[in-house]
């Protein structure tokens, strides 16, 4: 079992022949991964990487079936990407295009309400299912199919959380980056949800960022919504003082969103924290033992 | 009632990018949230204007005659003149001054242009002072605070407002948070009229100045929707002692990620305030931020790059900077890279840390090797790397005939790195 993807699911990738497009989708497909279609708007009716590439995502859906979307276009164009993937009727759209505008994301985030799927990202590796289907830009090797379920605000630092459970051999039923953007799909309680309800899944580790209140909220998810051993890292806990500008932030946040506050509200929920990145793995090993 | 314009005496922040949407926390990451390119208040003020959002008269000058010439067109016989520099707290350090005659306005000019200002958020060595704006002063009745921005719990742009103008708006926030007004604006249907009332009602403005309100912020969400504003902060919005409702200040980011589509005011970028070292690292795709302590890190990706620091703060050390070199990083980039790190004195170790994924640790590690060698770096260097080719990477380097010292894991690393941070 696993969350989200598997490997019956069947993907599009939205920029297939750009750069990005190209050279990560053939990792995918190496990967074991099931690329049914590409979209590029004018390529309509070619071949790329063995693939056939449609005009429209309702063209490629249509033709191919294919039930997610794996997104590489460019940021200006990026939101109308992402739209016209809900639009064709895919069930997962997995965004892994950084630098998306901001008020793009806030439009994109109202107007998916209608539609009836996910989005992951955007700005995030993208998601995995170890040993079935890999979309996004993760390295595939480093995971392993196994117990773990893991969610991420980071991408780097998801391998480190990643290769330590698969170096202990729990390995991980589903990896989920859900990206750092401040308007982005899903949160964490998303994911912590579907993980709780996945019988393979045994526990869950989660890493967070200083910044925004997900971690926060995510705290009281578990405490009443969440059965298995969740661990918690939050980075940023020596992170210099930026520079800002304005009061508008500090109000809005309310005094929350240090790593402390995060770390705070985890102990609080029972999660198990961890104050060193590398005691993930080991963390998770000891209560599952 | 003070003459004087005290919205730079009152508050003011303003300093670089950061998501505004956890700005000011005292602690918190300056990478990969989509940042901001600050508007001077001068400019923020003109983009005001252009959108017909009342300020009181004004003109930049960057010569003391020029100065002078502003304050005769203006008229009058009270002016205002302020310091343009990209951080608040301009008033208590001597840059804004309420100036009663043109000699005094030409005083003032010749005082503050080509003085480095430094304010309680500036840091120590402070900003240049390349231009003064010169204001009309303004009778003030009343001081309101108003401020819009992305609420990232709600994904959707917010106003802000208090009644508390003026004041230190954050301690009103935190002590009498009713006295703070939010609405959260539905981008399919804009700002609807019973929100711009909400607003209006709880500043306590009366029916001719709720009207001027409501326009005001009508025109203030079209131009934070058309301009890709990361932050729009108004502090202090003033009723007149004539009752209108004018806009005092002006603070305007505009987001980086739209800049390809804001020409025009990307135009309006003023490098003399951006900190040399990050702009130098921005463009060669890396994202710097000085420290004060003596080691140096060298990550990929900003998640990491921060664990990289807790790790070496956990284990006794001091980071020097945050960097990171970006998911893609290259030989290139990690060649960049030192050159940043090595123009701090400080630094007396640098560790590498770099999972490599999409990118070859064995690239990595040439470009480690070349960097060491062609910079003849003399602080101990200590290397992580994982991933992808990470025994190629690791050979190159135990081959290279180089001191470079190679670590196992994460905890490896930082402790290698402050024991060569202490000996060195």
């Amino acid at each position: 079992m696993s969350i989200l993807v598997n490997e019956n699911s069947k993907i599009v990738c939205q920029g297939l022949t750009g750069n990005q497009g190209s050279f990560h989708t053939e990792q995918c497909v190496a990967y074991g991964t099931n690329v049914v279609a590409g979209v590029t708007p004018g390529r309509g009716g070619e071949e790329h990487l063995n693939i056939p590439v449609y005009n429209t995502m309702r063209d490629a859906v249509d033709a191919s079936g294919a039930d997610v979307s794996m997104i590489y276009v460019p940021a200006p164009f990026a939101a109308d990407a992402i739209l016209e993937a809900a639009d064709s009727g895919v069930e997962l759209i997995v965004c892994i295009t950084e630098g998306i505008p901001v008020l793009d994301m806030v439009k994109v985030k109202t107007a998916l309400k209608e539609y009836d799927c996910r989005l992951i990202g955007p700005n995030c590796p993208g998601i995995i299912t170890p040993g079935a289907c890999k979309i996004g830009i993760m390295p595939g090797f480093i995971h392993q199919q196994g117990r773990i379920g893991v969610i991420s605000r980071s991408g780097t630092l998801t391998y480190e959380a990643v290769y330590q459970t698969t170096q202990n051999g729990l390995g991980q039923t589903t990896c989920v980056g859900i990206g750092g953007d401040p308007v982005r799909g899903m949160d964490f309680i998303d994911c912590l949800e579907l993980f709780e309800a996945d019988a393979e899944t045994d526990g869950i580790v989660m890493v967070g960022e200083i910044g925004g209140t997900d971690e926060e909220a995510a705290a009281e998810f578990i405490q009443s919504n969440v059965s298995k051993p969740v661990v918690a890292y939050i980075a940023g806990v020596t992170a210099p003082a930026g520079k800002r500008m304005g009061h508008a932030g500090a109000i809005i946040a309310g005094g929350k969103g240090t790593a402390e506050d995060k770390f705070k509200a985890l102990d609080a929920a029972g999660a198990a924290t961890v104050r060193s990145p590398a005691e993930l793995g080991s963390k998770m090993l000891e209560l599952l033992t | 009632m003070s003459l004087l314009n005290r919205s730079a005496f009152a508050s003011l922040s303003t300093l670089l990018q950061n998501t505004p949407a956890f700005a000011s926390i005292g602690k918190y990451p300056l990478p990969k949230e989509s940042k901001s390119m600050n508007l001077h208040e001068y400019q923020s003020k003109q983009l005001f204007a252009d959108y017909g959002i009342p300020v009181p008269q004004g003109h930049a000058a960057s010569s003391a005659d020029d100065a002078v010439a502003a304050a005769g067109k203006i008229g009058g016989d009270l002016w205002v003149v302020k310091a343009q520099i990209h951080a608040g707290g301009r008033g208590k350090a001597g840059g804004v001054k309420l100036a009663r005659s043109t000699d005094e306005v030409r005083q003032f000019a010749e005082d503050m242009l080509g003085t480095m200002l430094a304010t309680h958020q500036s840091g120590p060595e402070g900003l240049p002072v390349n231009v003064v704006y010169v204001e009309a002063g303004s009778e003030i009745e009343r001081e309101l605070y108003l401020s819009m921005l992305v609420d990232r719990e709600v994904s959707k742009v917010s106003f802000i407002a208090s009644a508390a103008g003026g004041m230190d708006i954050e301690q009103v926030a935190q002590d009498t948070p009713e006295k703070i007004f939010t609405v959260a604006i539905s981008p399919s249907t804009g700002l609807m009229g019973y929100q711009a009332r909400q607003l209006a009602f709880g500043l306590g403005l009366n029916k001719q100045q709720s009207r001027q309100f409501e326009d005001l912020i009508r025109r203030l969400y079209q131009l934070y929707m058309e301009c890709d504003a990361g932050l729009i902060e108004i502090n202090p919005l003033i009723v007149t002692k004539a009752g209108d409702v004018l806009a005092l200040d002006g603070k305007v980011n505009i987001e980086d990620n739209a800049l390809f589509r804001q020409k025009k005011l990307a135009e309006l970028r003023d490098p003399t305030q951006e900190d040399e070292k990050e702009r130098e690292a921005a463009e060669h795709d890396l994202s710097y931020v000085s420290l004060d302590g003596n080691i140096a890190c060298m990550v990929n990706g900003a998640g990491l790059a921060m664990a990289t620091m807790d790790l070496i703060k956990l284990h006794g050390g001091d980071p020097a900077n945050f960097l990171d070199v970006g998911g893609g990083a290259t030989s290139e980039r990690v060649a960049e890279a030192f050159k940043l790190i090595l123009s701090n004195t400080k630094v007396n170790a640098i560790l590498v840390n770099i999972f490599g994924g999409i990118v070859r640790c064995d690239l990595i590690a040439e470009g480690i090797i070349s960097a060491v060698k062609e910079m003849g770096v003399s602080v101990p260097v200590i290397v992580r790397l994982e991933g992808t080719n990470v025994q190629k990477g690791k050979a190159l380097l135990a081959n290279s005939g180089l001191d470079i010292i190679t670590a196992d894991d994460l905890t490896d690393a930082a402790k290698k790195a402050v024991s060569a941070a202490v000996q060195s």
